[in-house]
């Protein structure tokens, strides 16, 4: 933004802010809220709803104060007369397209486009209504995202945001005027296009339009069934997201309510991703370094390399349909609510005395797209499906108020055992760069017998919110095993939000970078920023969300996978070493290319 | 490579792969296939690097990019109301009559499609009617049947 200040009016007090900042950004300034729907902080500007309508001395319209940048001497009224008629007719304009069903809406109370029409009162049918009854038909064939067009308000925030931030492009504008719809290719359902399931769309839609599938009943039916153990894991970015949607300001760490909140409602057993968080760090550690030693010793020239991280759904139905030739680059490793839904039906059924049909397995994620990954045929490794339901940090947040918890008074609890300890290592999974440096963490000290070079273990150049981050570590010192490793420089990078990974593998693609390990995570910000955590989202509450993970880590006994206990355990009575044959049969998977067109 | 991918691709090396090349390369494959199908969409968003939703995006937007399947000859006569009231609904009736098909529809030998257009910028001689990318205008029911029939001798 330049420097040069602009000097204008609003509501007649002078306000100065920089040229090129629009209306809107003015008038926050001055603590005079102009309501927007259309514009959202994270996307590009639209300017299409016109709700933000303001009146400027000398000009023949209204301007959108969204879209309109300030000039010197500009006299601007947020709130006269004429704006107000104008906003509320664009509130009742919008609403004689919109299937105003809200007490059955899932988004009731969550709703913006509900908020405004509270806030300014709108007339009871001031026009006609025009929802047409074909747009009533929802589409459910994702089990992640139920998209639906009699609540859609065209403002194209979602489109913006598979645009622009994930550069999937699942959803366009389809036609014009009273037909124009929000659409994928040919009108097909979500299900059976690019569709990456990661609800960025969600996060961002200001209406009922998109939202995720909701389980809750399902998973409340099985607690009240007394035939069935309930277990449940939490994944790490749900700790530090929940409070917001339950009366706490972004930032706020909640872990030991969540697990108070989790037993209060009734699971059987309160457990935690971030076990096989740790578990998937000494699983895809030894398989990097495995890759390495092939590649470095055995000079096996079919080893591909840079090896890329597989933890987030979204990010592999995205490589599925964009780069299905760099497949083979991806770990084999499931994510960890795979592996935990492969050895909740497993390990800790055996070890329980549970028969593995009895147990039902619900996970609580910060994403929409677990809810596709629980479904996908490669995840029955148990014998059923790994995982059975899978619940957003949102619709935990419902959960919790129908039980009828005062989550802010409740008392802080444990995780329950086994596979219920987690590492420091593990809580960072849920920010951009985690995954990184929680296997750096433990692969350093693997080939070298030496904690990481870094101060307090904090791998700082790969933290932060750059879309795209690179770093190098040397490896020196190393033990005699690894001494192949000696004096090699590890490149690393980390992306996060699909458009910033494609920008990465695009270029890993055509080999004009080259790396030995990468970090993709499909959401901006990483799973803190994922598409089932509370909303709104903004750049501002991902960074508190991921000071409140770094703060996580740093209050935490063990800060590194290889030595959490419970992890060293099931190495002990179950696994055996990482990537050994059980290893492989439940914790290691492979994907296959989708059409991208 | 089939027929469409070879149509794209020349289409593509014509007007180059960037953004803007998506009208004109859209147009080409209409002009050649009188509509866009899915295949063809498929490989204009491959070629130029877009989304596929983008593509079928910008074809629905403009009533002359069609995305279901198209007679040799589409007919369309202009609907708004200088035309209207100049009388075309007695020219579409005719036309209507003489190929059997209502608005919107194909004849089953594939020759025509029956459409009804927005202004056609010929208010001042209404009703007009286009077959492809000629226009007739001031017609009358009889001029226009006469027209088509002579379309309908063609190959």
């Amino acid at each position: 933004m330049s420097n040069y200040m602009v000097n204008l009016k609003i509501n007649n007090i002078p306000v100065s802010v920089p040229e090129g900042s629009t209306i809107v950004q003015a008038a926050n300034k001055l603590n005079f809220r102009i309501p927007t729907l259309c514009f959202h902080p994270d996307l590009s500007v639209a300017g299409n709803c016109r709700v933000c309508v303001v009146e400027i001395t000398g000009a023949r319209a209204l301007a959108a104060a969204c879209a309109m940048p300030v000039a010197e001497g500009m006299e601007v009224f947020t709130n006269s007369a004429k704006v107000r008629t104008a906003r509320k007719h664009v509130i009742e304009l919008l609403l004689s397209e919109h299937n105003a069903d809200c007490t059955k809406c899932f988004k009731n109370g969550h709703c913006e486009l509900q908020e405004l029409a509270a806030e300014y009162r709108v007339g009871d049918h001031v026009f006609l209504d025009l929802v047409k009854a074909s747009d009533k038909i929802l589409d459910i064939s994702s089990p992640s995202i139920q998209k639906d067009n009699s609540k859609c308000i065209r403002c194209q925030r979602c489109v913006r945001t598979c645009e622009e931030l994930q550069a999937v492009g699942a959803l366009a504008v389809a036609c014009k005027g009273d037909h124009q719809r929000i659409t994928t290719f040919m009108d097909k359902s979500l299900h059976n296009v690019v569709c990456t399931n990661c609800g960025q769309c969600i996060n961002r839609c200001p209406t009922g339009a998109l939202v995720e599938r909701n389980y809750m009943e399902e998973v409340w039916d099985h607690i009240n069934n007394p035939f069935k153990h309930v277990v449940v894991q939490t994944a790490p970015a749900v700790r530090i997201g929940l409070g917001e949607d339950l009366g706490l300001e972004p930032g706020h760490r909640v872990t030991g309510k969540l697990v108070s909140a989790l037993k209060h409602i009734g699971f059987d057993s309160v457990l935690d991703t971030d076990f096989t968080a740790d578990l998937t760090i000494m699983e895809e550690g030894t398989e990097l370094l495995t890759r390495l030693k092939k590649a470095i010793v055995d000079k096996d020239e079919t080893v591909t390399l840079p090896m890329t991280t597989s933890c987030s759904p979204g990010w592999i139905k995205f490589i599925e349909h964009t780069f299905p030739e760099l497949l083979p680059n991806v770990s084999t490793c499931k994510s960890p609510q795979q592996m935990f839904g492969a050895l909740a039906k497993t390990y800790y059924a055996q070890k329980k005395g549970l028969d593995p049909k009895n147990i039902v397995s619900v996970s609580i994620m910060p994403c929409t797209a677990k809810k596709f990954e629980a479904n996908r045929p490669e995840m029955r490794a148990s014998g059923y499906q790994d995982v059975d339901y899978v619940l957003t940090t949102r619709e935990l947040a419902m959960m919790i108020k129908q039980a009828g918890i005062e989550f802010t008074k409740l008392d802080d609890m444990h995780y329950d055992s086994i596979m219920g300890e987690g590492t420091g290592a593990a809580v960072i999974f849920g920010a951009t760069g985690g995954v990184m440096e929680a296997a750096l963490r433990t692969a350093y000290e693997i080939v070298t017998g030496r904690e990481v070079p870094f101060n307090n273990l904090n791998i700082t150049p790969v933290r932060g919110m750059e879309g795209v981050r690179e770093a190098t570590i040397t490896i020196t010192g190393t033990r005699p095993e690894w001494s192949f490793l000696e004096g090699v420089e590890m490149k690393v990078a980390v992306a996060h939000g699909l458009v910033n990974a494609k920008e990465l593998m695009t270029a890993v693609r055509d080999q004009k970078a080259s790396y030995h390990f990468i970090e993709v995570m499909a959401c901006p910000g990483g799973c803190l920023g994922g598409g089932g955590q509370p909303i709104p989202t903004s750049a501002d509450i991902r960074e508190k969300r991921a000071q409140a993970i770094y703060a996580e880590d740093e209050g935490l006994p063990i800060r590194k996978s290889h030595e959490n206990p419970e992890v060293v355990q099931i190495y002990k009575d179950f696994l055996g070493e990482p990537l050994g044959h059980r290893s492989h049969a439940l914790l290691h998977t492979h994907y296959k290319p989708r059409k991208r067109y | 490579m089939s027929k469409t991918e070879t149509l794209v691709r020349a289409l593509v090396d014509k007007h180059g792969k960037s953004r803007n090349s998506l009208m004109p390369v859209l147009q080409g494959v209409v002009k050649e296939e009188r509509y866009l199908s899915e295949e063809a969409m498929l490989e204009v968003a491959r070629e130029l690097d877009i989304s596929a939703a983008d593509v079928f995006g910008t074809a629905s937007f403009y009533t002359f990019l069609d995305t279901v399947p198209r007679g040799s000859y589409v007919i369309r006569v202009c609907k708004t109301i200088a035309c209207h009231m100049a009388g075309k609904d007695v020219v579409i009736d005719a036309l209507s009559d003489m190929l059997k098909i209502k608005v919107g529809e194909t004849t089953v030998d594939g020759k025509f499609t029956l459409l009804t257009a927005n202004c056609l910028g010929w208010c001042h001689k209404g009703p007009v009617m286009l077959v492809n990318d000629e226009v007739f205008p001031q017609i009358t029911a009889q001029k226009a049947v006469e027209i088509v029939e002579e379309y309908a001798r063609k190959k």
